[in-house]
């Protein structure tokens, strides 16, 4: 389990139009079963980079992902930036709040993806972008997140 | 055919005539090499014959061009008479893996025996007229080239197209399953021109069919994220406000827990798990009883054959 050289080194998919978000879901489902994530994590993980990818697409005005197997002894996991050079987040509490959109979407896409994965970062400036960070492991250590 | 030509290729016309008048009278030999060539050769693996019978025609379309003088006109209409068949010579060799680099070089390597032809032609094969003449032809076959690129990037664009088409369609059926029941089984990413061709073609279902019962079976759908979530939500709308009853089948368990992860609250739509657990609802909803034969046959319903 520690051949990290095994899997390919970080991967940039561009993130301009409907069939990106298509090949971006391809990409990280493949790098994912790759990596030995069950169907579930699978399934949850490619769910939060379709929903981030749009985001990106459609709030940040296109931008690019990077994914990176990561390797943590026993276990692999898969990290996913989405870099935007939008407008910026102006209010992350706000944004982060389900049901709250700025689009006309359900308002779930950035709150949801972070339920989907073990680890969520924002980093977001207005006027410079947004940049967001997502890990997942495939084996799922119990959560030590704390209930708010 | 056009017979006028322009103030710029003026110049160059006695050469390029030149050029027509030649592979005019040598067609024959051009077409025996060509036949020989790498991509004759390779297409043409049956008979030699229809290498130099496809050989001669490429000749006479290239004379035909260089006779209006419109040597590096991609549109000159004597390329028309052998645009298809050069398409399907590079299509033909695309199917084998080449890729356009390789079926460009192919086309470049049929200049080198016409040359050879042309200046044989001359008794002094470096005089200025025969260099004029090797340039005639040389922008002859590097047009050439060019139409067979543009043949084969356009044939790929139409196909492209025609499948997107095609996909739409094919994706979209909509099935009767009983009286007043019809059913649409998706299949691949439903993004949102997909899903507004789904609730179209479903709305349309429900009244031709005088629907109750519409059943999405979502099994071929890789990726529920919100915004499917919210297309599926619309078309049960939708379909509510025509009379007939949504049911959303085919959620797999990974599906399942991905979309309660997500928050989508899918309280008010009906599901089920798989398409046979959604027609069963639909038709017990009817009063409609699904029995082996023998237990049927003892009720009285069994008359209705």
């Amino acid at each position: 389990m520690m051949q990290a050289s095994r899997h390919a080194g970080p991967a940039d998919l561009p993130i301009g139009s409907d069939a990106d978000l298509a090949w971006v879901r391809q990409q990280v489902r493949q790098a994912a079963a790759e990596l030995g994530f069950g169907l579930v994590q699978q399934t949850k993980l490619v769910t939060a980079a379709s929903e981030l990818a749009r985001n990106t697409l459609v709030h940040g005005g296109g931008g690019h992902v990077r994914i990176t197997p990561l390797d943590a002894g026993s276990t692999h996991g898969l990290r996913l930036d989405f870099v935007d050079t939008g407008p910026g987040i102006r209010d992350l509490d706000q944004a982060l709040t389900d049901g709250y959109t700025s689009g006309g979407g359900l308002g779930l896409g950035l709150s949801g993806a972070k339920r989907l994965v073990q680890e969520f970062e924002v980093d977001s400036r207005p006027g410079e972008g947004t940049t967001v960070t997502v890990t997942a492991w495939a084996t799922v250590v119990p959560p030590s997140r704390t209930v708010p | 055919m056009q017979v006028s030509v322009s103030e710029e290729n003026a110049e160059r016309e006695p050469a390029a005539h030149q050029v027509s008048a030649f592979l005019e009278r040598r067609r024959e030999q051009i077409a025996q090499r060509w036949a020989d060539a790498a991509l004759f050769r390779t297409v043409f693996t049956v008979s030699r014959d229809e290498a130099v019978e496809a050989g001669r025609a490429v000749t006479a379309a290239l004379a035909a061009v260089a006779a209006t003088g419109r040597l590096d006109d991609l549109r000159a209409p004597g390329f028309e008479a052998v645009r298809d068949q050069l398409g399907r010579m590079a299509a033909s060799r695309a199917r084998t893996g080449m890729d356009l680099d390789g079926v460009a070089g192919e086309v470049a390597a049929l200049r080198e025996p016409v040359t050879e032809l042309l200046r044989a032609e001359f008794p002094e094969p470096y005089a200025p007229e025969a260099q004029e003449a090797v340039l005639a032809l040389t922008v002859l076959m590097g047009t050439l080239r060019l139409v067979v690129m543009e043949t084969t990037v356009s044939a790929g664009e139409e196909l492209i197209a025609r499948q997107r088409e095609q996909l739409h369609e094919v994706a979209t059926p909509v099935i009767k399953l009983w009286e007043s029941t019809v059913a649409v089984p998706l299949i691949g990413t439903l993004d949102s021109a997909r899903s507004q061709v789904v609730m179209e073609s479903l709305l349309d279902a429900i009244v031709a069919e005088r629907a109750r019962y519409a059943i999405l079976d979502i099994t071929g759908v890789p990726t529920v994220d919100s915004l499917v979530a919210q297309h599926l939500m619309k078309t049960v709308a939708a379909a509510r406000l025509m009379g007939a009853e949504c049911i959303v089948s085919g959620i797999r368990p990974a599906i399942a827990q991905t979309i309660v992860h997500l928050g989508i609250d899918l309280g008010t739509v009906l599901t089920r798990s798989s398409l046979a657990d959604a027609l069963a609802y639909a038709l017990s909803e009817q009063g409609v009883e699904i029995a082996p034969l023998r237990a049927a046959g003892a009720t009285a319903d069994a008359g209705t054959r």
